[in-house]
């Protein structure tokens, strides 16, 4: 007998939780499909969890959802070989209820998450690999999954299937990802014993602090470090575009081995026993690099439609946004009595339009394709500012104004006057 | 044919690691999985249901989560499941579980009949091999462990022929149902659950016993109670640190390379020669 279901969501994620979780709750049928053992155990971010998006799912979460430690400080780190110039925001605001931002622990906050949309009703299979969309036409009416008597149908599909999205690749909705537009991240974490940690960051039971790094730990490719603070254990990862590393030939691996030996890294997550190492696809071609996210009988989110904003290191918010974007509308037009149509499902594209996940993303539309095509500013600018600072905190019988033309003459040497003005415009532009 | 068999959820030792200062076990963010030797003897129950028609119930005693374990033998084909779950039973050792399992058989037998208990042929937790064993003598069940092979069921006389994996050879013993299996690793190979079967075990109905629901008549045979077995120190044992040596030779010919090992043999243990004349005279 062919079971037919109101929606289902493919991948159990960020996105394809929050959709299934809300679509449940209102009552409807929803089966959920997870590729991995249990959900979560394919599952990759840094991470830090944005409190605002999941409140909009689950508005009581902070009740008993696995969470590390609450941001109270954040590092951002310009890195030369061997030192970095950094700045420091740390408020005793962070640490007024309730907290903004939370670092967690993956694993523990999917299986968590994934008990909320079974408990709200939708019915979650795992260990299946959905193969294809059933398609009546242009109409998406189902998927067959990679089992015996694995049609299944629905009115509406969600593709919630992260960044690789073979599904929407085959049928035609995705084009192959262009690797100038995805990044690799790798990723340890270090198990360290929770004083330790809280020693070593001055930091209270449960405060935590983001160090986000920029500079020559990423050898010249556009990419970023990072590194978080758990409860228990020190995340410490980096990420670069997947063009560099082919254009590179760099192994992420061989990237992280070094910026772990970096002199001010290094101390940080010292003693410290790796527990994991996982490796993930991010998609970063911002604006520009999102396909077609809907169509008849079936709607797209999460990293599958490139919802994610590199510049300010933001993916699972965007992701739980989109999700519960496309369950609202869902739920409206199923209220409505209105057909899983294209035309109708443009009410999930109005509602991201309105949003801040789609506002954020056109106004970084231009900055993929500027730090593509300028390296300078993960290499020359890195170096030039820890010359900078090193030169004015040494203290050697040079008078400052010398030092200053010295400085000055670094940077123009280095990158021309022409060249400075127009990295700054072109930084301009792109922040606007 | 109702046959019941009993699996049971454990860490996947393949990602468990040791402590390196307090020499535990840490359990933290290691998945649970059914005991790999359980799947064995489930598959080789769905086998003879295939064939000769009947019934697979699976049981297992366990924590809540054993939930999962039970789930996944329904995906495979298994009809119903039951999880012994209680308080009372936590700390139980081969002879405790074996108890409480012997006393659930006992519960399910007053529905349905059983005519064969399936068990793994050892958890990869507790490496013991025990509690199948337990289950049958406290049921009064004729015992096979080691069966490699089902060579046939005969359902009209209730006998079953198997060929059991023993020390030199292989034995084929037949004997009378009901009986007690435990089945070897590399017997047979999991199927690959339908859709149909990953619906029932989302959909399905968990029974779950607490100690009276299982028909536990005696408390003080289950928990930590029941359990005489100590556990007094665990421990990684130090891995050896045998050094291999590389030896360069001349040539790769036979009569070389026996000449540069002999050789290094005698400088190594410079009593060889000595040795060897004594033991020649």
């Amino acid at each position: 007998m062919d079971e037919k279901f109101d929606a289902i969501v493919v991948g159990a994620g960020p996105s394809g939780n929050s959709a299934a979780y809300l679509l449940a709750k209102a009552g409807l049928k929803v089966l959920q499909i997870e590729r991995g053992e249990y959900p979560g155990s394919k599952n990759v971010q840094g991470a830090i969890l944005y409190s605002d998006a999941l409140e909009r799912v689950i508005p009581d979460f902070r009740e008993d959802a696995p969470l590390e430690r609450h941001i109270v400080e954040q590092q951002m780190w310009v890195l030369d070989d061997e030192s970095y110039v950094g700045n420091t925001y740390r408020s005793a605001e962070f640490n007024k209820e309730p907290y903004n931002r939370y670092t967690i622990i993956r694993a523990q906050f999917d299986k968590w998450f994934s008990k909320k949309v079974q408990d709200a009703g939708a019915l979650l299979i795992c260990e299946t690999t959905v193969s294809d969309l059933l398609m009546d036409g242009n109409r998406v009416i189902g998927i067959q999954v990679d089992r015996e008597g694995g049609a299944v149908y629905a009115d509406i599909v969600i593709l919630a299937d992260g960044v690789n999205s073979l599904l929407a690749k085959k049928a035609g909705f995705h084009p192959e990802l262009d690797p100038k537009d995805v990044a690799l991240a790798v990723k340890e974490i270090h198990f360290l014993p929770q004083e330790t940690v809280q020693e070593r960051f001055n930091i209270g039971e449960d405060e935590g602090v983001v160090i986000e790094m920029v500079g020559k730990i990423t050898q010249g490719m556009m990419g970023t470090g990072f590194l978080y603070t758990n409860k228990e254990s020190i995340t410490i990862g980096v990420g670069c575009m997947l063009s560099d590393f082919k254009k590179q030939k760099t192994t992420p691996y061989a990237l992280l081995e070094q910026m772990k030996t970096h002199p001010a890294i290094k101390p940080i997550i010292a003693g410290g026993e790796m527990k994991e190492y996982t490796a993930h696809l991010i998609p970063e071609g911002g604006y520009k690099a999102i396909p077609k996210i809907c169509g008849d009988g079936w709607l797209m989110v999460g990293d599958a439609a490139m919802f994610v904003n590199a510049v300010h290191r933001e993916g699972s918010n965007l992701a739980m946004t989109s999700g519960r974007l496309a369950a609202e509308t869902v739920i409206a037009l199923k209220e409505a009595g209105k057909e899983m149509t294209a035309a109708n499902l443009a009410l999930y594209r109005e509602k991201l339009d309105d949003s801040f996940l789609m506002k954020d993303l056109k106004k970084y539309k231009n900055m993929p394709e500027i730090l593509h095509s300028n390296p300078q500013f993960f290499t020359t600018y890195p170096e030039l500012v820890n010359r900078a600072a090193h030169s004015m905190l040494t203290v050697d019988g040079v008078d400052k104004k010398s030092k200053e033309r010295e400085i000055r003459g670094n940077f123009v040497g280095k990158r021309s006057l022409f060249g400075l003005m127009g990295d700054a415009f072109k930084l301009w532009r792109a922040f606007e | 044919m109702h046959i019941v068999v009993c699996i049971k959820q454990v860490p996947d030792s393949a990602q468990i690691r040791v402590h390196p200062v307090t020499n535990t076990i840490m359990r933290q963010g290691v998945p649970a999985i059914v005991n790999p030797y359980d799947l064995y003897s489930l598959e080789e129950a769905l086998r003879i249901k295939d064939q000769y028609g009947g019934r697979v119930t699976v049981l297992s005693m366990g924590p809540p989560q054993a939930e999962t374990a039970l789930r996944k033998a329904i995906s495979f084909g298994a009809d119903d499941a039951i999880l012994v779950t209680d308080r009372a039973f936590a700390g139980s050792d081969t002879l405790a579980t074996s108890y409480a399992l012997a006393s659930a058989i006992r519960q399910i037998e007053k529905d349905i009949p059983v005519d064969m208990v399936f068990a793994g042929k050892q958890t990869i937790d507790g490496d013991t091999a025990q509690v199948g064993p337990g289950i049958a003598k406290r049921l009064d069940m004729l015992l096979l462990t080691y069966v490699s092979k089902i060579r046939d069921i005969d359902l009209e006389n209730k006998t079953i022929t198997v060929e059991r994996r023993a020390e030199g050879g292989v034995q084929v013993l037949k004997t009378k149902l009901p009986c007690l299996v435990t089945v070897l690793e590399g017997t047979n190979e999991m199927r690959f659950a339908t859709m149909t079967n990953m619906f029932r075990a989302a959909r399905h109905p968990l029974k779950v016993w607490d100690k009276e629901k299982a028909g536990i008549e005696d408390v003080t045979k289950i928990g930590l109670k029941g359990s005489p077995t100590i556990v007094s120190k665990v421990f990684a044992p130090t891995p050896k640190s045998v050094r291999a040596e590389i030896i360069d030779t001349e040539s790769n010919q036979p009569k070389d390379l026996a000449v540069t090992l002999l050789a290094k043999l005698f400088t190594k243990k410079p009593d060889l020669a000595k040795d060897i004349a004594k033991n020649a005279s």
